[in-house]
């Protein structure tokens, strides 16, 4: 199984690349990087839109966000790979195909973590904000959002980790990401699937999982600064507890 | 494009019947890994309390691989690779028979029992231990103070995330197209090729997810208000 790593590493890791288009774990997580680089301000774009008082925006928001939460990814995929280019009026590569997906479908289960976030927060933090003379935006700005993005950082970092496995659904509009380069190398070497597909799970594995380490310690140290009190952005629960006194 | 739409000929008799196969090939795999995954998600949870250090770490990896690797990658595992493994006369059965949806049932229902055993745990975790002592002061056996203490109010403290990964599970057995198993997805493209009618059997398909997964998300919902432990 090493020699089959070992031979095909190059392929597998970074695809053709110097001598052609680049691909494998590289593409991978490109992919993943260009769409959450989209997806983490549209979902704040989406959550605002949500927890708004006007219902023009608050109406096709939720719309949105439970469409996308109750459609499987692949029939998204399928959607954008046939509706993208019936709307700009020309063709588009597979690549942005998945990366305008990934953006959609993460931007609605971001957005669900942030509105999540925003709602725990004591009713207290914005009536004081806006008694303060803050206005409704500077009050989001300044108050609502630093709190609840920092309260929600290990949910909306695991949300992010899953773009890194949902890029795997590219394998379907064949984009040359990590699973198609392995479903290649298997179709070359024929006899060996399951030395193959262990490979690609386990380097799917170390990737995900050293990113999966990266936020527990994060979110350790939040629960840490939480239970020593020294909180220096985040007084929440703090001032909750003043305010219910 | 959406000038002159044509869901005549999507549902012509043909279509029909091949749509609803489909379906009932999703609502029939769904079943399955959802039968396997709670089962062994509830024997993972359960085994994680004891306690034993040795199960512990066998659990924590059995999740942290199945959380840590796209389903697709698994299902190529299983669906490719695992019947190499089998003895020549098991691999030619298997080849006959098609084999696609036993082990998509079997690739969804074991990743997706590290998710639930996940909800289960963090439930159980959520019931004081006092309750366990109590049980047990009471003379009942480990497995009886579990069966009819503990693992009732966890499930029921569990139930939120417990119904969004039960829509999950239903979503992704969408996966399945990719080794062939003829779940509406599959059946959605195939009639595309057929009728090149894309906009108006994307939309059939569409609206079919949709409407189950809500209905999930809805009958979730009024579940877990009923199981809902009131606070004291």
């Amino acid at each position: 199984m090493l020699d089959i790593f070992t031979y095909n590493a190059h392929f597998l890791l970074l695809g053709q690349y110097p001598n052609g288009p680049i691909g494998g774990l590289a593409l991978t997580l490109i992919l993943a990087l260009l769409g959450l680089a989209f997806a983490v301000p549209l979902s704040l774009l989406l959550a605002l839109c949500r927890v708004s008082p006007y219902r023009v925006l608050s109406v096709p928001s939720t719309v949105l966000v439970y469409i996308v939460r109750g459609v499987p990814l692949v029939m998204l995929v399928f959607w954008s790979y046939f509706l993208v280019p019936e709307l700009i009026g020309h063709l588009v590569s597979a690549f942005t195909t998945l990366v305008v997906t990934l953006v959609i479908y993460q931007a609605a289960y971001l957005s669900e973590i942030v509105r999540a976030g925003i709602e725990s927060l004591p009713k207290g933090q914005t009536e004081s904000a806006r008694s303060l003379g803050m206005s409704y935006g500077s009050t989001m700005r300044h108050v609502v959002f630093p709190q609840a993005l920092y309260n929600m950082l290990p949910s909306i970092l695991s949300q992010c980790i899953s773009t890194v496995k949902d890029t795997s659904i590219g394998y379907v509009i064949s984009v040359q990401e990590l699973t198609f380069s392995a479903q290649q190398i298997n179709a070359s070497l024929l006899t060996k699937p399951f030395q193959v597909f262990l490979i690609l799970a386990l380097v799917y594995f170390a990737v995900c999982y050293t990113l999966t380490r990266c936020v527990q310690g994060v979110e350790q140290r939040i629960s840490r600064r939480r239970a020593t009190g020294k909180m220096s952005n985040v007084r929440s629960i703090i001032n909750d507890s003043v305010l219910q006194s | 494009m959406l000038l002159h739409l044509d869901f005549a000929s999507i549902f012509a008799a043909p279509n029909v019947k091949h749509l609803l196969w489909g379906v009932q090939y999703t609502a029939l795999l769904t079943l399955t890994s959802w039968v396997l995954a709670v089962a062994l998600g509830t024997v993972m949870a359960t085994l994680r309390a004891m306690g034993n250090p040795f199960i512990e770490r066998l659990v924590a990896g059995y999740v942290a691989y199945h959380q840590n690797v796209p389903m697709l990658a698994q299902l190529f595992l299983w669906y490719f690779g695992f019947p190499t493994l089998l003895p020549e006369g098991a691999q030619g059965w298997i080849n006959t028979h098609g084999s696609e949806f036993i082990f998509a049932s079997i690739a969804i229902g074991l990743c997706m029992a590290a998710y639930y055993s996940e909800d289960i745990r963090s439930g159980l975790r959520a019931v004081s231990a006092g309750q366990h002592e109590a049980a047990r002061s009471l003379g009942l056996s480990f497995t009886k103070s579990m069966r009819y203490v503990i693992l009732p109010q966890s499930f029921r403290i569990a139930m939120p995330p417990f119904i969004n990964h039960t829509v999950v599970l239903f979503k992704n057995t969408s996966l399945a197209m990719a080794i062939g198993v003829a779940e509406l997805t599959y059946t959605v493209r195939d009639i595309e090729n057929q009728t090149f009618r894309t906009f108006e059997i994307y939309l059939v398909g569409t609206v079919i997810y949709l409407a189950v997964s809500l209905s999930l998300m809805g009958v979730g919902a009024a579940v877990t208000r009923h199981t809902r432990i009131p606070a004291k």
